[in-house]
């Protein structure tokens, strides 16, 4: 039993302790837009926000982040999830679409911390993210292109 | 009865909503008689959306925005009144004639198979829509026009919506003939038209069948055995059990299922299992086992798939012949969503959810398991998260399975069985392991008198339900694919296939034949290139004559690779042109070396011709993600065995591509007004050979075992 602030609020669950963060949120919280790719943080599938950095919550044990503030997909919200969601929709980057969502934690992330990352700073953030598709071309333009709409 | 709507949002940019998820009943608020629906892939509503049935699966690679394209075109509907929802399992009107009729979704038959068929379900929907406008306004048909959904008679200023129209014209009998547009005269084919799924995909809504959510629903892993071919002697399920959240344990004929009410609860509840296996039966060859007998087998004479001329006597009046052995090993397709499948039994019949490219034959094959009547079984197709070929199985594995814990399970409630990453990665249905052989004669000018190709591997359609349209003459053509077809201009050519018998499940996997005849064929013959000091795109040209597409295509990519201009220091290119699901495309790879003497690929310029350019963003994205996906695999990806045990189990060891690894991609289209053919697949064949021949440039080593990261594994090889 643990208290978890979840896109603001909190959440009482009931799950155990040894449990991911990524199954407390899939299968107790029906917040299905993070996925589970690898289970061993290899992927990124399951990328979500805590204290506004990207963690894998695959690795990620949901008694460790009580009081700690998480966002997933459902719960993003500012100028940069904005953004990065209208690049990643006027570029269309996705094509199966089940990564996605971590990408887009992951980026959101990178351009929170950094206002117009160069592609090594691109290569750096988004190393931990997989996309089987390949969509590998577009999420970079995506990401500047973001970068610029937010002006930075 | 289950019924779950997920709508998903307009899109104020695209206009187009997508419905996903669990399939509508008939909707009540437009009264069925008042929908026009005048064949099985559109329904017109007096809200005024279209709805388009979507017979093929989306799996990545924009199948139904191709399909409500193609539909919308000649409707001449307003793009942001379209929907999108999956068909249900039904072959007779849903079936792929390309397929040998099943439904399914594969071999980038998609908009090749549909072009015609939704082109006609526009068109007639439209006729009737217009026929209705001429009743109802009393004016002639030929004077009306449709435009954007809206349906006009300039001379009366009389205007109607489709929706206002709908319900009148489902009255009307659908016209025997349509007329259909002037290519000249498409306003959406051609078009950069958003994805109908791009919103969904960026918010976390879209539904694969790994999110859905039913009441009382488990999930379910099953324990699977150690080597192929393995089955279960005996198991302790007395830990499993104690395991809070796990319901059942039970044996299955994939293995034992451990049943629970949540994922984690189900894994910890496998960890806990004790299974014994009998492995008496099981493969226990491994892969350099399997790569020595392929070898061996490589040297000698092998069943025909093609023979031109006298090749035996072409090779003896040769001046000089080159061979080479090239070695590929098993891959596995690892789609970011696990595989998954959801089977509800129910007393008002069955329901299947599932992202499966086969949706008729996973019908049938979860009816037997349950010992049901097909047509009971309701079958919901989800978004898939990416297949590659693995969710088309053709004994439908991952839904029987599904199917087979349900009813070991009793009751009522749904079952989601989930596959782990390593029960994908070491579950086997790999593309097959394959040795290749080529030998080329040369006359004293250097040109090519003889070609013999030898290939060496499973079969992947022997023993399935699409063996006899696969196999011919004892040639399973998936096998000799890509080889069989040389293009090339050579008078005496021998194409042979041995086919071996192992334990190891195969399966078709992203241009299926092409992921190694096209490596063996565009790399040995850049070597005949290079051996008789020819430049490899003009000896292309050369033996390419009588082929227009391929020229057209090889042309358009060297032409803005800038190929033959002088490149950095330290870069070198490599060309590869391939022809696969009727298309062609050319790739030009500019490649750098690692520290670790691995390729570095900056950039890959790509010309394809696909026919009718139907979404040409949609097109260049999949030359993309070709790239991307033949990259991978062909930089790091095997499936190894030793004693018959797969060695990899996780992303760790099979590497998938990562974002500092992918190169720039260039795409050009060739114009063409010919029907429209693949672009799933096609993409992906050349990348491979374009690499290894840039590579040959940079290292004088030609690269004939992949992956391409056994360089710095073991050293390079000598060519």
């Amino acid at each position: 039993m643990a208290d978890l602030r979840i896109n603001g609020a909190v959440r009482t669950v009931t799950a155990d302790d040894d449990i991911p963060l990524l199954w407390v949120l899939r299968d107790e919280l029906r917040l299905t837009g993070t996925k589970f790719g690898c289970g061993i943080a290899q992927c990124g599938a399951c990328t979500v926000h805590i204290d506004g950095r990207a963690a894998r919550s695959c690795v990620t044990p949901a008694a460790a982040v009580g009081g700690r503030n998480i966002v997933t997909i459902e719960g993003i919200s500012g100028d940069v999830a904005r953004a990065v969601q209208e690049s990643w929709r006027q570029l269309d980057v996705a094509q199966c679409g089940y990564c996605q969502s971590g990408q887009i934690m992951s980026a959101i992330a990178l351009l929170s911390e950094i206002r117009r990352p160069s592609d090594a700073d691109i290569d750096a953030a988004m190393a931990g993210n997989v996309c089987r598709c390949a969509t590998y071309v577009r999420i970079r333009a995506a990401i500047h292109d973001a970068a610029k709409a937010l002006g930075g | 009865m289950l019924t779950r709507r997920r709508f998903l949002e307009t899109s104020a940019l695209t206009g187009v909503a997508l419905i996903v998820g669990v399939r509508l009943e008939p909707r009540c608020a437009d009264a069925a008689d008042q929908v026009l629906a005048p064949n099985a892939f559109v329904r017109i509503a007096p809200d005024n959306t279209v709805t388009i049935v979507a017979k093929h699966i989306e799996l990545g690679q924009g199948t139904y925005t191709g399909l409500a394209t193609i539909l919308a075109e000649e409707l001449d509907a307003d793009w942001s009144q379209i929907r999108v929802e999956a068909a249900p399992a039904d072959a007779e009107r849903y079936g792929n004639r390309l397929a040998g009729g099943a439904q399914m979704t594969g071999g980038s038959t998609a908009m090749a198979e549909s072009w015609e068929q939704m082109r006609r379900a526009g068109a007639t929907a439209r006729a009737m829509l217009v026929e209705a406008a001429a009743r109802d306004w009393g004016v002639p048909a030929s004077e009306i026009t449709v435009e954007r959904g809206v349906v006009s008679h300039a001379p009366s200023g009389r205007r109607a919506t489709f929706g206002e129209l709908a319900g009148k014209a489902a009255t009307l009998t659908p016209p025997a003939q349509v007329t259909l547009k002037d290519p000249k005269d498409f306003t959406l084919v051609g078009k950069d038209l958003r994805r109908v799924d791009g919103r969904a995909k960026t918010d976390g809504s879209a539904q694969f069948t790994l999110d859905l959510v039913l009441p009382q629903m488990l999930t379910a892993l099953i324990a699977r055995p150690p080597r192929f071919g393995a089955i279960l002697k005996s198991f302790d399920a007395t830990a499993a059990r104690r395991v809070k959240g796990v319901t059942h344990v039970v044996a299955v004929p994939a293995g034992v299922a451990v049943v629970a009410e949540s994922f984690w609860a189900a894994r910890k509840g496998r960890e806990a299992l004790r299974v014994t296996w009998d492995e008496s039966r099981a493969e226990t060859r491994g892969t350099e086992e399997l790569f020595a007998a392929y070898r061996v087998l490589a040297g000698r004479p092998g069943t025909p798939a093609r023979r031109d001329g006298d090749v035996a006597g072409a090779f003896r009046g040769a001046t000089r012949v080159v061979e080479a052995v090239y070695e590929f090993p098993y891959l596995a397709h690892a789609p970011m969503e696990p595989l998954d499948a959801v089977v509800r039994v129910g007393s008002d019949g069955c329901e299947l959810w599932a992202g499966s490219q086969a949706p008729t034959i996973d019908q049938q094959v979860v009816a037997r398991v349950l010992g049901v009547s097909p047509d009971t079984v309701r079958v919901h197709t989800l978004l898939a998260g990416g297949s590659f070929g693995r969710r088309a199985t053709p004994n439908g594995d991952v839904a029987g399975e599904a199917a087979s814990i349900a009813k070991a399970v009793g009751g009522t409630r749904p079952v989601k069985l989930v596959w782990t990453r390593e029960d994908d990665i070491q579950g086997g249905r790999y593309r097959p392991l394959y040795v290749h052989r080529l030998r080329a004669g040369l006359d004293p000018q250097g040109a090519i008198v003889a070609w013999e190709h030898r290939i060496v591997g499973q079969s992947i359609g022997a023993g399935t339900a699409f063996e006899s349209v696969l196999v011919k003459n004892g040639v399973d053509q998936t096998s000799v694919e890509g080889a069989a077809n040389l293009p090339y201009a050579v008078p005496n050519v021998a194409v042979e296939l041995h086919t071996t018998d192992v334990g190891v499940p195969v399966l078709w996997w992203r241009s299926v034949g092409s992921t190694h005849t096209a490596y063996a064929v565009e790399t040995f013959l850049d070597e005949l290139a290079h051996a008789t000091a020819r430049d490899p795109v003009a000896l292309r040209r050369t033996l390419l004559a009588k082929h227009p597409r391929h020229l057209a295509a090889l042309s358009l990519a060297a032409d803005r690779a800038a190929w033959g201009q002088p490149l950095p220091a330290g870069r070198a290119r490599g060309v590869a042109v391939h022809e696969s699901f009727n298309s062609v495309v050319a790739q030009i790879a500019e490649v750098s070396l690692r520290p670790d003497g691995l390729p570095k690929v900056e950039r890959v310029v790509c010309a394809v011709d696909c026919g009718t350019a139907i979404n040409p963003d949609v097109i260049r994205a999949q030359m993309e993600g070709g790239i991307g996906y033949g990259l991978a695999a062909a930089m790091w990806n095997e499936i190894t065995l030793t004693h018959g045990r797969v060695q990899q189990r996780n992303f760790d060891g099979y590497r998938p591509l990562r974002i500092a690894e992918m190169p720039v991609v260039e795409v050009h289209i060739v114009p063409s007004g010919a029907a429209p053919t693949g672009v799933g697949e096609p993409g992906v064949p050349p990348i491979a050979p374009a690499v290894a021949n840039a590579l040959f440039y940079l290292t004088g080593q030609r690269v004939r075992r992949l992956p391409f990261a056994r360089l710095a594994a073991f050293g390079t090889r000598t060519s």
